[in-house]
């Protein structure tokens, strides 16, 4: 099945070029068999690594989607010139509509940077000299980002012994606010570096941080220090809070929808006094006569402790009767944030009654009684 | 001798490299040895002639001015390891050993050093890639910045295994490896002969070591007996190579505009 190739070497006696010289005319060769298979000439794709696509490539791809949205914009009918990236996406979706699931499974059309890896150019010169000093290492971002922080760090500790020998040195000094960010994960170091780091290096880069925040003048080195932190995004609100509207009765109200499984609720919560809750025309003691349901209704109120003050006027439909209280509880709390402050917002959400709850009811799979239910097994 | 030896392993082994390193006046640009030969052939006899200067006489670069037995023994080069610590080829270089202590030969440290300078100036004059290696972590952060001081290399990290051997893979094909080794200190951190002695003798490539008296010299090229503990030593190394590498690389300089200012008109020397 694979096919022999059989080559022939030959090898001539003595350094020179075929054929006959005047002080040597005769030339042994001697036919040596060389037996392979095209298994010996097939690639080895393991040993080649991920696919590497020159600069001249990465080029044309750009000039190709450079010229395909201008095409697809006159297709569209729309300005070639002020085509941008979201109008692209549109397009797309319009012209090749897709049901699958994954969304990165469905066609796109984006710039060749956002989709090919980033990769190094070509790291030497015309003379073929590196142009970095740490090239030979193999991991030449990740270590000259350990010498320059090491180097930093013995900075630092010349200044503190120049100031003690002074006598001035302190350790009241003006530390560095790092409350609101945390360091970089691995996987953005290597982005930074735009190269692959072990964890082991990851832990060494973040213990030799560690340790030159513990000096006392590490604030020296702030700007570096923060270069590499990232600033947490403030957990707290990101709920819009309902606007507080006024009827013409000049009686405070707002409006907020809630959902659960297959239960869908809006609730109006008006500023009234006597604490009346109506749902879907009804009395919630009609609606709801169990008692669990009318304390899902009443948490909120009862929370922010503002239970006879609002009148609430409910719709829900869908869903059974646990999880239509579970969706008018997330209404009314909803609603309740335009009348309460940003302190009390933050207690509510930290209680869990902002969160919508995710869960859904799972499928049913083939070959299975329920959806993790299997028929009984028998041994015979 | 060690010139003319030198001259066989630098033109007999790499010739060809010789031909592709080549330096116009006008700049770089990127040259193939067959691009080379076809155009400018004045060009060429002039920079053999440069390529040259130095080999004609015994010390160009004046090395030995560089350095005295006095700073050697005022910076304790001449301190060894205790005699349980003792390589058995490092006692050809031993003076004595007091109280068990081991001293080296500071008159042999001499000449070695020098043949070690002589070799880097030479190596730095060519245009040739030098590489610094140690695995003394006490030292690391001095061994780079005297190789980001004389525009050299420096690798004194974890050697993974097949950065000499398997380059092409390692880095990209057609990587160019470094035309000198030098080892600021031979062993690793587990006290064992580094692994890129053995690989660069392996790849041709010429090594200059400083050698303790509990190292092994055998494969280095240029083994220089010193000690390699002592930060006041460390120190007087670093500086002497960087001396002699930038002392080289502006002879170099000063040789190619000296030839470029005289070459429109008839090259005469």
């Amino acid at each position: 099945m694979a096919a022999n190739c059989v080559r022939f070497a030959a090898s001539l006696l003595g350094k020179g070029v075929n054929g006959a010289s005047p002080t040597n005319p005769v030339t042994l060769q001697l036919y040596r068999q060389i037996c392979g298979t095209s298994a010996l000439r097939r690639k080895n794709l393991a040993a080649a690594g991920p696919e590497k696509f020159t600069p001249e490539f990465i080029q044309k791809q750009i000039e190709e989607f450079e010229i395909g949205k201008r095409h697809l914009a006159n297709m569209m009918g729309e300005d070639p010139e002020n085509f941008n990236q979201e109008d692209i996406d549109r397009s797309i979706a319009y012209l090749f509509p897709s049901g699958l699931f994954e969304k990165k499974a469905r066609p796109l059309m984006k710039h060749p940077d956002e989709i090919f890896p980033k990769q190094r150019a070509v790291q030497w010169g015309p003379d073929r000299r590196p142009f970095h000093f740490l090239f030979y290492t193999g991991k030449q971002s990740y270590y000259s980002l350990m010498h320059e922080l090491y180097g930093k760090v013995l900075n630092i500790e010349k200044h503190q012994d120049r100031l003690r020998a002074k006598g001035l040195f302190s350790t009241e000094t003006k530390q560095i606010s790092l409350g609101t960010s945390r360091w970089l994960t691995k996987e953005e170091l290597e982005e930074l570096l735009v190269e692959t780091i072990s964890t082991h290096d990851y832990d060494r880069f973040i213990q030799l941080m560690e340790r030159m925040l513990s000096m006392a003048y590490s604030s020296l080195e702030e700007e570096f220090i923060l270069r590499h932190r990232q600033q947490l995004e403030a957990q707290t609100m990101h709920q819009v809070v309902p606007p507080l509207q006024k009827d013409d009765k000049g009686v405070d109200f707002s409006t907020a929808e809630g959902k659960r499984k297959t239960s869908k609720s809006s609730v109006v919560v008006r500023d009234g006094g006597s604490g009346s809750i109506t749902i879907n025309g009804e009395d919630y003691l009609h609606y709801f006569p169990v008692l669990q349901d009318r304390e899902q209704l009443m948490f909120p109120l009862q929370f922010t402790g503002l239970l006879g003050r609002f009148d609430l006027e409910c719709t829900v439909s869908g869903g059974g009767r646990s999880s239509q209280a579970g969706a008018l509880r997330l209404a009314i709390s909803r609603a309740l944030l335009s009348f309460v402050s940003e302190g009390e917002g933050e207690a509510m959400r930290q209680a869990g009654l902002l969160t919508p709850d995710p869960r859904v009811r799972e499928r049913k799979k083939p070959g299975q009684e329920g959806a993790r239910r299997k028929f009984t097994w028998k041994k015979r | 001798m060690a010139a003319r030896a030198l001259t066989k392993g630098l033109l007999g082994l790499r010739h060809f490299r010789g031909a592709t390193v080549k330096f116009s006046n006008t700049g770089h640009h990127v040259a193939t040895s067959s691009s080379i030969k076809s155009s400018e052939p004045q060009t060429n006899a002039v920079t053999e002639k440069i390529l040259n200067l130095p080999l004609e006489k015994p010390d160009l670069f004046r090395v030995s001015e560089l350095f005295s037995l006095k700073d050697l023994f005022d910076a304790r080069v001449h301190l060894g390891h205790k005699k349980g610590c003792r390589h058995r080829l490092m006692e050809p270089y031993l003076y004595d050993s007091s109280l068990d202590h081991d001293i080296i030969d500071l008159d042999k440290t001499v000449e070695h050093l020098r043949l070690a300078l002589n070799t880097t100036a030479e190596t730095a004059y060519r245009g040739g890639i030098i590489l610094f290696v140690s695995r003394r972590r006490q030292f690391c952060h001095l061994v780079e910045t005297t190789a980001k001081d004389c525009e050299e290399y420096a690798h004194t990290r974890y050697w993974q295994g097949g950065l000499l051997t398997n380059a092409h893979i390692q880095y990209s094909p057609g990587v160019r490896l470094p035309d000198l080794i030098i080892f600021l200190s031979t062993l690793n951190n587990v006290f064992q002969q580094h692994v890129a002695i053995r690989d660069a003798a392996k790849m041709n490539i010429p090594t200059i070591g400083v050698v303790d008296s509990n190292c092994n010299p055998s494969l280095i090229t240029y083994p220089v007996p010193g000690n390699d503990d002592t930060p006041v030593a460390m120190e007087l190394y670093c500086r002497l190579f960087k001396m002699t590498i930038n002392r080289a690389k502006d002879k170099r300089r000063q040789m190619e505009l000296l030839h470029g200012l005289s070459k429109p008109s008839t090259s005469s020397s």
